[in-house]
């Protein structure tokens, strides 16, 4: 009886044990390593010497690629704000509207991703070219100056970024819509939750404002038309979609997704340089993913690349506990 | 609401039907853009499969033309890594989806000693980025400094998809795996069966389309993966780093011909299992909330296609 009871309590480790034994080998240990080379000096062909003196790569790779962290984390952001805006009200009008669609509606988010990341990537690049199948006869109509140009700019890179985590974004937000219970947002209306005026016309003009002049200025471009128009867009959202019921209700009950989704969004994104070497690919534009892949890759700089990252790593981790302490992993993984 | 609604009933002013109206129909216009847009570089990519350039630079309209269609394999090379990825991606789902789903059992069956921080290990590779996942590897890989491991080849690629899979396919088969009902493995039992034959024909059958749905979830992911490949691939070629290497040069119609006929095939089986399945008998389904992590929503969303 004894044995059989141990064999019951070994059981879990056993199912664990080879998955387990995987992710530690081939992730766990890797992380370390990848300290451990960032304290390196040497080349490929001499041989690598593991010296603690060698933290100097770390401050000489931060004020080095400085410029390039930064435009990480503002492309990152300005990413992740741009798919807010384009992911809740898609999922929202999935979760209350979708009804018999609602599965189809899902699919079609989810199906661009049957195709390669590289080949979409490559695809916008067909769309937005300088004389491409969207700008080449606008551009012979007269609507656009020859010079207008999309491509190679922080516009495109944090486009193509929005457009390929866009799901990373939209069905974190869906899931918490769908748990929202119908009769809350009634019982709300039964209490006499109306429209939100005049507060949503002034919140939403003034938020839109703010997101506006956030977002052009991050990328570079004149701040006053941007927030202008945020503000205009604001106004109207604000006035005519945004009821008390809503604000009340709906998208408190929401958060948890949205927090899931911008963190799923910003990881990725901050992390990404197959949208700022295809779509963007002029110096201006690189990020942060850049300077690391070419570094393992084409110097085989070894140290200052495993330095970067490991900075970037920390973090990123860093940001992940700091939101797991706060609100816990379920939203994140999975939950019920 | 105004008092001659309560004496009328259900006419409120034009100007709020008006607004009701653009309300309602803006969202549903909102979304048709939303998946326009999301469809629209498929769309692209499809048509410039059947485009027709004079040179290498496949970047603008010059035609009608079913060559590259005829003839897929046409540009040198593509042939062998499009088969290396296929080989990538079949051998990494068949051993992720393994180890995976023995997780799963183990996570969501018994209370253990260490639950919680195997959790946060399954978590924490889908919460690191890609870059992160490749660099850290091939550090690993250089400092062992030597074969099988470095040069870095296709052991190495493998090595790395089925680290990248694993959390994905414990987070499908979780899903699933929650809504199960016990009573009916208790049920066998009590029927006299043992622990083996109950877990062949109650709890695996029962099972496998959450299993399907993460091996599904696990192959796609590996195919189409080029950042954490590109580093461990050394002179290992696969299907996106080919599409990597020929941006720059400018990229084949063949490649949009493969890109195309990989997305067909993909939607065409997800619609055949849903149709199959909608035909076979449903049974009740417990309420299951599927997670919020992208592996769990893309269960949900081929939910018709994989569950009974």
């Amino acid at each position: 009886m004894g044995a059989r009871r141990w064999i019951v309590r070994l059981t879990p480790y056993l199912l664990l044990a080879p998955g387990m034994l995987w992710l530690l080998v081939f992730y766990v240990y890797p992380s370390f390593q990848m300290f451990i080379s960032s304290f390196w000096s040497g080349t490929l062909e001499t041989g690598f010497t593991f010296s603690l003196d060698n933290w100097t790569t770390y401050t000489d790779a931060l004020s080095r690629y400085e410029p390039q962290f930064l435009r990480s984390l503002v492309y990152g952001g300005a990413a992740t704000i741009v798919c807010f805006l384009i992911a809740y009200p898609l999922a929202y009008t999935i979760a209350f509207r979708g009804g018999r669609y609602k599965n189809l509606l899902l699919f079609l988010v989810i199906a661009p991703f049957f195709t390669s990341f590289l080949l979409r990537t490559q695809s916008w690049k067909i769309i937005l070219g300088d004389d491409g199948i969207l700008f080449g006869p606008l551009k012979d109509l007269g609507f656009l100056p020859p010079e207008f140009r999309v491509l190679a700019t922080p516009a495109a890179v944090v486009a193509g970024i929005a457009y390929n985590f866009l799901p990373f974004m939209t069905l974190p937000i869906y899931v918490s819509l769908e748990k929202i219970d119908v009769r809350l947002v009634e019982a709300a209306k039964d209490l006499y939750a109306g429209p939100w005026r005049p507060g949503g016309t002034l919140a939403g003009g003034a938020l839109g404002a703010i997101v506006g002049a956030v977002l052009a200025g991050a990328l570079t471009y004149p701040i006053l038309p941007l927030a202008l128009g945020g503000a205009l867009l604001g106004v109207v959202v604000g006035t005519f979609f945004v009821s008390e019921s809503f604000l009340r209700v709906v998208l408190p009950l929401s958060l948890p997704g949205v927090f899931a989704g911008s963190l799923l969004t910003f990881i990725p994104a901050m992390g990404d340089f197959v949208n700022a070497e295809l779509l963007g690919g002029s110096p201006q534009t690189r990020m942060i993913g850049n300077v690391i892949q070419s570094r393992f890759l084409d110097n085989n700089d070894y140290p200052t690349a495993a330095a970067l990252s490991f900075i970037l790593m920390a973090a990123i981790l860093a940001m992940v506990a700091i939101y797991a302490r706060l609100l816990g992993t379920r939203e994140l993984t999975s939950a019920r | 609401m105004n008092a001659s609604t309560a004496v009328e009933p259900a006419r409120p002013s034009a100007a709020v039907r008006a607004g009701r109206f653009i309300t309602r129909n803006v969202l549903y216009v909102y979304t048709a853009f939303a998946i326009l847009y999301l469809m629209l570089p498929v769309a692209v990519m499809g048509l410039f499969s059947v485009n027709d350039p004079p040179g290498k630079s496949n970047v603008a309209w010059h035609g009608f033309s079913l060559e590259a269609w005829l003839n897929p394999f046409g540009v040198p090379g593509l042939l062998q890594v499009v088969e290396t990825s296929v080989a990538v991606a079949f051998l990494s789902t068949l051993v992720a989806t393994a180890l995976g789903t023995l997780i799963a059992l183990a996570l969501v069956r018994y209370d253990f000693r260490g639950s919680a921080a195997t959790n946060t290990l399954i978590f924490l590779p889908m919460a690191t980025p890609e870059l992160v996942l490749g660099a850290s590897l091939l550090t690993l890989f250089v400092a062992i400094g030597q074969p099988p491991f470095f040069p870095t080849n296709f052991l190495t690629i493998l090595i790395a998809h089925i680290m990248f899979n694993i959390s994905y396919v414990v987070v499908t088969v979780r899903a699933r795996l929650y809504g199960f009902d016990r009573h009916l493995e208790e049920a066998a039992m009590d029927l006299g069966a043992n622990e083996l034959t109950t877990f062949r024909k109650v709890t695996f059958p029962i099972i496998l389309p959450g299993i399907m749905a993460a091996a599904l979830l696990a192959f796609s992911l590996s195919i189409d993966d080029y950042v954490i490949t590109s580093f461990t691939a050394g002179r290992t070629s696969t299907f996106p780093i080919f599409i990597w290497g020929s941006a720059r040069i400018g990229v084949p119609v063949q490649v949009n011909v493969i890109g195309t006929a990989f997305f067909l095939i993909a939607v065409g089986f997800v619609a055949v299992t849903t149709l199959l399945q909608g035909r076979a008998s449903r049974p009740p389904r417990p309420a299951r909330r599927a997670g919020a992590e992208t592996a769990a929503a893309a269960d949900r969303a081929l939910a018709p296609a994989t569950e009974a």
